[in-house]
């Protein structure tokens, strides 16, 4: 069932619903619920669309209705991963806790966020395993941070295409990525590696048809900042497959 | 794209006829809006000589300098942009050139990697936007920072860098065309990463990398900010005017 279709359906046939969603803050959550539940619609969906109506008149695409679960995917999966690492007894150097406890509790809160957003339409969270020792050593642990912060920053970035459409999902999605970004950076450094990326296979310095190389006032500047200019994208398939060892 | 063209070229045309294109006192042709350059015309036409005899980066308060105007459409985003990667380019050239006192070996290198990332974007939007519409070198104005102190100097990273993060982050709703939308994409994430490692000098190991004065406690969304917001804290640090009237909303 298409739940955002079915609201789509039901603003079409009286203009006022989306007004009256407006209205509604979601601390009137229950009477709104109430309302609903005379309609035939459960009170579960009625957060959700409370809130995507408050911002935008138009109901998501399935397809932003599908990124946003792929993105509830990620989540799900960092969420548990750090949870699990600072539950783990003496995983967590005391002298990194503050840093860890922060992305931990974004990776929560966007769970949070998007199970909210996508209300009924979301997606239960899967069973994840973790690959052994990944919380045997803390520098196994960092490395999995990594590769999980890195991956999503690159799989949002890959998703834009999809949500150009759909400004709430793709303004929330904005905000989170750039959340991905900020942690990306912070595990890398504690690593000892820099912020940014420089993947040394990219041997092509070329963005939307500018070659990079030959612009004004960049000789000097070396291959690795070239690379590190600008964040490469994944496709969901891609992020799919390198997720694909923790389902 | 094409029709984009088609328009630029039309309009530019209609400014080649007036014969005002090349504003007086200018090193390359600035573009203003035709209601904006009618509203302006007369004050050049004062100020012009004072304005070729000031040398760029002199202060002069009383001078009258030509305003830019961003544009419209998906154009006037580009030019957004690329008026913010100016002065994070113009700050960095001048914190590596001219180190704070004490700056270690490992602050130099983040500094300068830094610096190159912004000085590419400066250069890639400026070849990426066409010419016709895209604004001139804008005067940075850093009066107010002192670069031999680390803290003024780190602190006003910290600030150009959240605010690049919010700006990006408050314009990707803005941008219709999907190209764009990515491109967006790749370089806010590289301001992101710019933004937690300064967070990070400052305040070493401490949640302040992702701060929740940045990151919102309880949705972990990072600021976005619209245009009308982000554009008078940049000018602060920009003494060529910028008005962004025209900006989609």
């Amino acid at each position: 069932m298409n739940l955002f279709n079915l609201i789509a359906d039901i603003e079409k046939a009286d203009p006022e619903v989306s007004e009256r969603f407006n209205f509604y803050s979601r601390r009137n959550l229950l009477k709104f619920g109430s309302n609903l539940l005379a309609a035939g619609i459960p009170t579960v969906v009625a957060g959700s669309l409370n809130q995507a109506f408050a911002q935008t008149t138009s109901a998501p695409s399935q397809a932003a209705i599908d990124t946003a679960n792929f993105a509830l995917t990620l989540e799900y999966l960092e969420d548990e991963f750090y949870r699990t690492g600072l539950a783990t007894a003496g995983l967590v150097p005391a002298s990194d806790l503050a840093v860890i406890n922060q992305i931990s509790k974004h990776e929560t809160a966007h769970v949070n966020l998007l199970k909210t957003t996508l209300g009924a339409a979301a997606i239960a969270k899967p069973t994840f395993k973790f690959p052994a020792g990944t919380f045997s050593t803390y520098a196994t642990f960092l490395a999995t941070a990594r590769a999980l912060e890195d991956t999503g920053v690159q799989a949002y970035k890959g998703q834009v295409g999809t949500l150009v459409n759909d400004k709430l999902i793709l303004q929330t999605a904005l905000q989170i990525h750039s959340v991905e970004a900020r942690h990306a950076s912070e595990v890398r450094r504690m690593m000892g590696m820099k912020g940014w990326v420089s993947d040394p296979t990219q041997t092509t310095f070329t963005q939307a048809g500018v070659s990079l190389k030959t612009l004004p006032n960049v000789t000097g500047i070396t291959d690795d900042n070239f690379r590190g200019a600008f964040d490469e994208p994944l496709t969901k398939q891609q992020v799919m497959a390198i997720a694909a060892s923790f389902l | 794209m094409l029709l984009l063209h088609l328009i630029y070229y039309v309009m530019n045309k209609q400014q080649n006829e007036t014969g005002l294109t090349m504003l007086p006192g200018q090193l390359e042709p600035v573009r203003v809006g035709r209601r904006l350059f009618l509203r302006y015309a007369g004050a050049f036409a004062a100020g012009g000589a004072i304005l070729a005899s000031c040398k760029e980066g002199e202060e002069n308060p009383t001078t009258v300098m030509a305003p830019v105007d961003l544009g419209t459409g998906d154009v006037g985003i580009l030019n957004y942009a690329f008026a913010l990667e100016q002065l994070e380019a113009a700050f960095y050239t001048q914190v590596v050139a001219k180190p704070y006192t004490g700056m270690t070996d490992a602050e130099k290198a983040i500094l300068t990697d830094i610096r190159d990332h912004e000085i590419i974007h400066r250069e890639f939007f400026k070849a990426a936007i066409p010419a016709a519409s895209r604004i001139g070198d804008l005067v940075p104005n850093f009066s107010s920072i002192n670069f031999s102190d680390r803290a003024s100097v780190l602190g006003t990273a910290k600030a150009f860098e959240d605010l690049g993060v919010a700006a990006y982050n408050g314009a990707g709703t803005l941008i219709t065309d999907v190209n764009y939308l990515a491109l967006a994409g790749k370089i806010v994430s590289v301001e992101a990463r710019h933004a937690a490692a300064i967070r990070d000098l400052l305040n070493p190991k401490s949640a302040d990398f992702a701060g929740d004065d940045v990151v919102a406690p309880t949705t972990g969304l990072d600021a976005a900010t619209p245009p009308s917001a982000v554009l008078p804290t940049a000018q602060k640090y920009v003494r060529t005017p910028i008005t962004a009237t025209n900006l989609p909303k």
